[in-house]
């Protein structure tokens, strides 16, 4: 039996019925992990001890007694001596961490390589990204190095990889998890979400992990798994397809949607639309300036929020910060200080307002199209090579254009596999994933919506072969 | 927004300062370059007229979010102070002698100068 290809309702299945223990479930994982840990780097630290249920949690996650770096020298053994709440969720419904992945230091960057530790690699070609920033759980779900992972998602950190590594990614409404534990990026955007290898799967996980713990104040409403709506097929539901999305260039300064992924994308429609879902185009007109106003509003965030990472209250001392992360903070501190605060803080929070307007009017019957959902691509382009974008910031900030409004405005969003595409530089096949966005509060109809699309299409069963590019012993 | 003119020399030596960032000369060079073209790329939002729009500053709805104050599990004194570098039992001997590491406290570098 393939106990790691398994997805997690699968295995919790299996367990129940006595196919295997956990023991076997662990040790199977553990041998995948040390065959092909080594070249993917997904995993920054191993937990040996593990005897529940293999989870792998972002290295931006507390737990305790099992080291967290957010992949930053400045955090180099450092211990945690308490579980984040979503360990502690986690815990109690059996589940273990059986490590901490890499992942762009403290959650800053699209590709992975901003790593300390080195950069992880794409499951589906090693010269590749895996995305980011929750690079290694995305890396080790598609490679079946865990059950399940959780990331964090600030402006695509999990929808973005989830996408290039072709498996389910979900970032729940801003205020569905708590995250008490998570090192803050940027706290008026950052969420912790699963990445997992069905839809089924996430919407398990959204349920344990959800709901207030008195800790993170907004945090307001659990989620609660439903089989019926989950499985509710999408008959009658209106789907609103962006066309800024599909029509302008990406930014002022990029390329655009790749038309190779503009084609899966609307093959993966129609799909929808064969189900049963009804088609709209809609617009979300100000989505053009949701990447500048998203780079005033985190780098100014994390200027705040780095401060604590001083050598006194946290970590090292500050000359151990990367490059990418004293990027962020002087722009941040640029922005912050005496003079520019109006000009750019507050200005970048009035752009946040007119794109989650877009978005309500999307979805208010009353005053515009009136969308269940909204479809369109997670990312421009598939993974690109190791080293390609790492020195020139604006063009990587430009690969989150299609995830970023879902933070600002505060909304779910998931990433579902929906097909392959070549590479831009036209090398082998890569995974494309459809980002399926919903109204606040409603992850049921994005997740209902990802698996009518998932069971009515075989990408799922798509796995990297990995077999051929093993390392010599 | 001020013109990208004013703000083409991003002052990385400044900026740097203000951060409490410890940079190269290259470095400064180099952020100085990179984040006057990210801030040129952000002038693009002075096309949009905002006057009469409110800022958003948080999504969740949720507005002074009270909860009583009673005690709480916290974490315990050795638990709080595992990942101090220099704490009581484990400060060098010249430093044991000084009334602020004796029961715990952790040691820093020095944050005022005297």
């Amino acid at each position: 039996m393939d106990i790691t290809g398994l997805t997690l309702a699968e295995t919790l299945k299996a367990l129940k019925n006595k196919e295997f223990s956990l023991e076997e479930l662990n040790k199977a994982y553990f041998v995948r992990i040390d065959k092909y840990n080594t070249e993917l780097n997904a995993y920054l630290n191993i937990n040996r001890g593990n005897s529940k249920i293999p989870a792998a949690i972002k290295d931006v996650i507390s737990t305790r007694g099992i080291p967290t770096t957010a992949a930053s020298k400045i955090l180099e053994g450092f211990i945690p001596p308490y579980d984040a709440t979503v360990i502690g969720k986690l815990t109690e419904q059996g589940i273990g961490v059986i490590g901490k992945t890499n992942c762009d230091e403290f959650a800053m960057g699209s590709s992975g390589e901003n790593s300390a530790f080195g950069p992880t690699k794409n499951p589906w070609d090693l010269n590749k990204v895996p995305g980011g920033s929750s690079s290694g759980s995305a890396a080790a779900v598609s490679a079946d190095l865990c059950v399940f992972a959780l990331g964090s998602d600030t402006g695509g950190s999990i929808r973005q990889p989830a996408s290039l590594c072709g498996i389910v990614g979900l970032k729940p409404t801003y205020g569905r998890v708590s995250r008490y534990g998570l090192m803050a990026m940027a706290s008026s955007l950052d969420q912790i979400g699963p990445i997992t290898k069905s839809v089924e799967d996430a919407t398990l996980v959204l349920d344990w992990i959800s709901g207030s713990d008195g800790y993170d104040s907004n945090v307001s409403k659990k989620f609660t798994y439903s089989e019926d709506k989950l499985k509710s097929g999408v008959k009658g539901l209106k789907v609103g397809v962006p066309k800024e999305y599909f029509a302008v260039p990406a930014g002022r300064q990029g390329g655009g949607l790749d038309p190779k992924i503009k084609k899966v994308i609307e093959e993966a429609i129609k799909k929808l639309e064969e189900l049963g879902a009804e088609i709209v185009e809609v617009s979300l007109p100000h989505s053009k300036y949701a990447l500048a106003a998203y780079y005033i509003i985190v780098p100014s965030e994390v200027s705040s929020n780095m401060a604590r990472y001083d050598g006194i209250r946290f970590g090292l001392g500050r000359e151990n910060i990367g490059a990418e992360v004293k990027r962020r903070i002087m722009l941040g501190t640029f922005a912050l200080s005496s003079g520019y605060y109006d000009e750019y803080y507050t200005k970048a929070a009035r752009i946040r307002t007119l794109v989650k307007q877009d978005f309500e009017k999307a979805f208010d019957p009353s005053t515009g199209s009136g969308v269940d959902v909204i479809v369109g691509p997670v990312s421009p382009t598939t993974a690109w090579n190791i080293g390609e974008k790492i020195d020139d910031p604006l063009t990587m900030y430009l690969q989150d254009v299609y995830t970023i409004s879902a933070n600002l405005a505060g909304i779910p969003g998931l990433s579902v596999p929906c097909g392959f595409a070549h590479a831009p530089d036209g090398a082998g096949l890569l995974p494309v994933g459809l980002q399926i966005l919903g109204k606040q509060w409603d992850e049921e109809t994005i997740l209902r919506v990802g698996y009518a699309y998932e069971q009515s299409t075989d990408w799922r069963k798509e796995k990297p072969s990995l077999s051929s590019r093993t390392c010599p012993p | 927004m001020r013109k990208p003119k004013i703000i083409g020399f991003f002052d990385s030596k400044k900026v740097a300062r203000l951060a409490n960032l410890p940079l190269t000369s290259e470095e400064e060079e180099k952020y100085s370059e990179q984040l006057s073209k990210i801030l040129d790329y952000i002038e693009q939002l002075n096309k949009v007229d905002t006057k009469d729009v409110e800022p958003t500053f948080n999504v969740s709805g949720q507005a002074n979010v009270m909860r009583k104050d009673t005690m709480d599990v916290c974490l315990p004194q050795e638990d709080a102070l595992s990942n101090a570098p220099q704490k009581k039992n484990a400060v060098p001997a010249r430093l044991a002698a000084k009334r602020a590491v004796r029961q715990g406290f952790f040691v820093t570098k020095g944050v005022f100068k005297v």
